[in-house]
């Protein structure tokens, strides 16, 4: 760096702080502000929240200001813009409005209020769907990256399997067997407490030590249970189980997030794997921090980075997901509107009434569109190695 | 080398067999019996309920009825819930039927997407780049549903051709040899043209990413300063870097063929995989479902194997 462009003289003294003092936050902002199209991102989904949170208040209630269910036969299909027949209808039936902002759908329901109405479940899917996979993927990558090389013993393994079975016995009506095989686990718990206690001197029967081996590492195990999710293929897995539930709204954020938690488990041990080897993790350490602080207050936040990005994205992906199940069929059930729901409804008017198809169709797109385009810019800025490139 | 195979192997037998135990259990344990499908028909008395639940050896235990369903699929026994039909012929007639759409898919997504992306690392932070960047997040983001409608609307505005299902219903009888030709093509295209709308959008950014990473290393740097043409440094000395990972991608495309797009299918009313899915789903066919479920499966496991391999043989730095 030239020190003379920056305005220094040659007699510049050593007390005036040569770093720029920006937080971390700014420093984050000023690159973030060059990437506009992040920027029109962010700002769209600014607005798609302040809509979706407007929406929310402004469809639900005893007395809405926008009726999504209100049927109004003789106004059906009217195109966006259309003034009402004033004469036809009721007066609790005349839009807020006093037009049809996006016209009507084909039993004469306000598409704008259900638009509204939509937005929310759209950004609940999305959030919900993908905290619940971010929770279990920093649960799971954390476990795996830093308690990885702990290994499980076969009295785990057996243990594990002695509650697995007793929790089927008594789903599938056995419950007194299965009563006894969960009792046994308490039993075991105060055994193998018993037998710790007296750890000082060497187990020496053979049996023991047969329940000592080490089996398989936790890393391992979870890594492997990764591999094994990631042999479904994800929107047929979704399906199935969405549809063998019974419908709501919830059972899909949790199917959802249940089944994409995969790439954040991924990063996340990826990066505790080479942060713990680090020295301020070992100096943490050697302070005697506990392991919860160390992995929540020191290591957690160098590794967010990777799981923001895959998170902000996965939104969008959650979104397209829901969007795609209330198309089949298997969304929330009718009454309620989704954005899904309402195209797949116009589809059947796609040539009379097309705003039917392309208003909720352009929604999802530009909502998708600015996450994609947030997600692809906090990359970017999160990634010192691209930073220097761009 | 061959301890490398064998130990894969064994680890990708174990995890299909979780694989399969898992799937069995979400569906068996999902509430909802497949006797229960249809309660209002008059048909469906508890008589014969319980002959449906003694056939398909519903009234065994859980486990019970995993051996004898993994045993009939090995032995290719198994059949539908539905009408009593082999489950692999089944599977088989609607493979036939997604082929074509994933091999014109594949084709699209790979011919596209190479020039898009080294044509936009080549021109890094230009306008071309720049719109590409756009475009590729927009075919991304784009509901593959309503840009199916939009395209199908597009379509039969423009060209007064019909596009929904195989063929014209009724074309086989009076037309000529390039008339049915084209009709098939028509029919083709636009589904497999979405199916590769995401491929494509991903696969570019991918090259570009690759074609970038090799742009910035020293030997490009050489190649330039020895005065070589443009031409011949982009071509020749980086996009043959470049393109090392994308053989081991040839690997990763084999799920391709048996997931077929659901929602693509169901619009287009094509009778392929994805679709006789949906219908299984839809009837409660378990076999169906937990056939199409391992033989994906089957094909993940095959696909990270046979790239793995690839890897290993492609790039000469990996020994293992």
């Amino acid at each position: 760096m030239n020190i003379e462009e920056n305005g220094f003289t040659e007699d510049f003294q050593l007390e005036t702080p040569l770093a720029p003092k920006q937080t971390r936050l700014q420093e984050f902002w000023l690159l973030f502000r060059q990437n506009r199209l992040a920027i029109l991102g962010l700002f769209i989904f600014i607005i798609f929240f302040c809509c979706a949170v407007a929406g929310l208040f402004m469809t639900s209630g005893p007395d809405p200001l926008f009726d999504p269910a209100m049927i109004r036969l003789q106004e059906k299909l009217r195109p966006p813009l259309a003034k009402p027949n004033l004469d036809s209808l009721r007066h609790e039936e005349i839009p807020y409005l006093g037009f049809y902002l996006m016209g009507t759908d084909d039993l004469g329901r306000d598409v704008f209020a259900r638009m509204l109405q939509g937005a929310w479940v759209s950004l609940t899917v999305g959030f919900v769907a993908v905290g619940i996979s971010v929770l279990i993927g920093i649960f799971m990558g954390g476990i795996a990256g830093y308690f990885g090389q702990h290994h499980v013993r076969v009295h785990h393994i057996l243990m594990m399997l002695v509650l697995i079975s007793g929790a089927v016995l008594v789903t599938a009506n056995f419950i007194r067997s299965g009563a006894v095989l969960l009792c046994l686990i308490p039993a075991y718990l105060f055994y193998s407490l018993r037998i710790q206690n007296r750890s000082g001197e060497k187990t020496s029967s053979l049996w023991a030590k047969f329940l000592y081996i080490n089996a398989v590492s936790i890393d391992t195990l979870i890594m492997r249970l990764v591999d094994i999710m990631l042999c479904f293929p994800s929107f047929f897995l979704i399906l199935t189980v969405v549809a063998l539930l019974p419908a709501s709204i919830y059972n899909i954020m949790i199917v959802i997030g249940l089944t994409s938690w995969m790439g954040t488990t991924r990063f996340v041990r990826a990066e505790f794997l080479s942060l713990r080897e680090q020295d301020f993790v070992a100096a943490v350490k050697t302070l005697g921090a506990g392991n919860f602080r160390i992995i929540f207050r020191h290591m957690m936040p160098n590794a967010i980075a990777p799981v923001l990005v895959s998170a902000t994205i996965g939104i969008a992906t959650a979104i397209l997901t829901e969007a795609g199940l209330s198309f089949l069929g298997f969304g929330v059930p009718p009454p309620h509107a989704t954005w899904g729901n309402i195209l797949s409804d116009g589809k059947n008017f796609i040539f009379d009434a097309p705003w039917l198809t392309f208003i909720p169709g352009i929604a999802i797109l530009i909502v998708v569109l600015s996450f994609n385009l947030f997600g692809e810019g906090l990359r970017d800025v999160l990634n010192p190695k691209l930073r220097e490139r761009h | 080398m061959i301890s490398f195979i064998g130990r894969s192997v064994i680890q990708k037998i174990i995890t299909l067999f979780f694989v399969s135990i898992v799937s069995f259990l979400i569906i068996h344990i999902a509430p909802g019996k497949p006797s229960q499908v249809d309660p209002m028909n008059p048909k469906f008395t508890p008589e014969v309920v319980e002959r449906f639940q003694k056939e398909f050896h519903l009234d065994k235990p859980l486990h019970v009825q995993y051996l004898y369903f993994y045993r009939d699929l090995f032995t290719g026994e198994t059949v539908s819930w539905k009408d009593n039909q082999s489950v692999l012929k089944k599977i088989w007639e609607r493979f036939l039927n997604s082929l074509p759409l994933f091999i014109v898919g594949t084709i699209i997504t790979w011919t596209l997407s190479f020039p898009i992306g080294i044509r936009s690392a080549i021109f890094r932070g230009q306008f071309y780049d720049r719109s590409a960047t756009f475009l590729s997040y927009l075919l991304i983001s784009i509901p593959g549903f309503f840009f199916a409608y939009v395209l199908i609307i597009f379509v039969v505005n423009q060209f007064h051709v019909p596009v929904i299902g195989m063929e014209t219903f009724g074309i086989g009888d009076g037309a000529s040899l390039p008339h049915i030709f084209m009709d098939r093509i028509w029919h083709l295209l636009l589904p497999s043209l979405l199916g590769a709308t995401g491929g494509i959008a991903v696969l570019s950014r991918y090259v570009r990413s690759q074609m970038l990473e090799v742009e910035g290393q020293d030997y490009i740097r050489t190649a330039r300063a020895k005065g070589l043409p443009p031409e011949q440094v982009h071509y020749k000395h980086a996009l043959r870097n470049a393109l090392l990972p994308f053989v081991t991608m040839f690997g990763l495309i084999l799920p391709g063929l048996i997931g077929g797009s659901v929602i693509i299918e169901s619009i287009f009313s094509w009778p392929g995989m994805g679709r006789m899915a949906y219908e299984a789903i839809l009837a409660r066919d378990y076999p169906v479902i937990l056939t199409v479920n391992f033989v994906s499966a089957v094909l993940v496991l095959a696909g990270t194997f046979i790239s793995d391999l690839l890897y290993l043989i492609v790039d000469p730095r990996i020994r293992l």
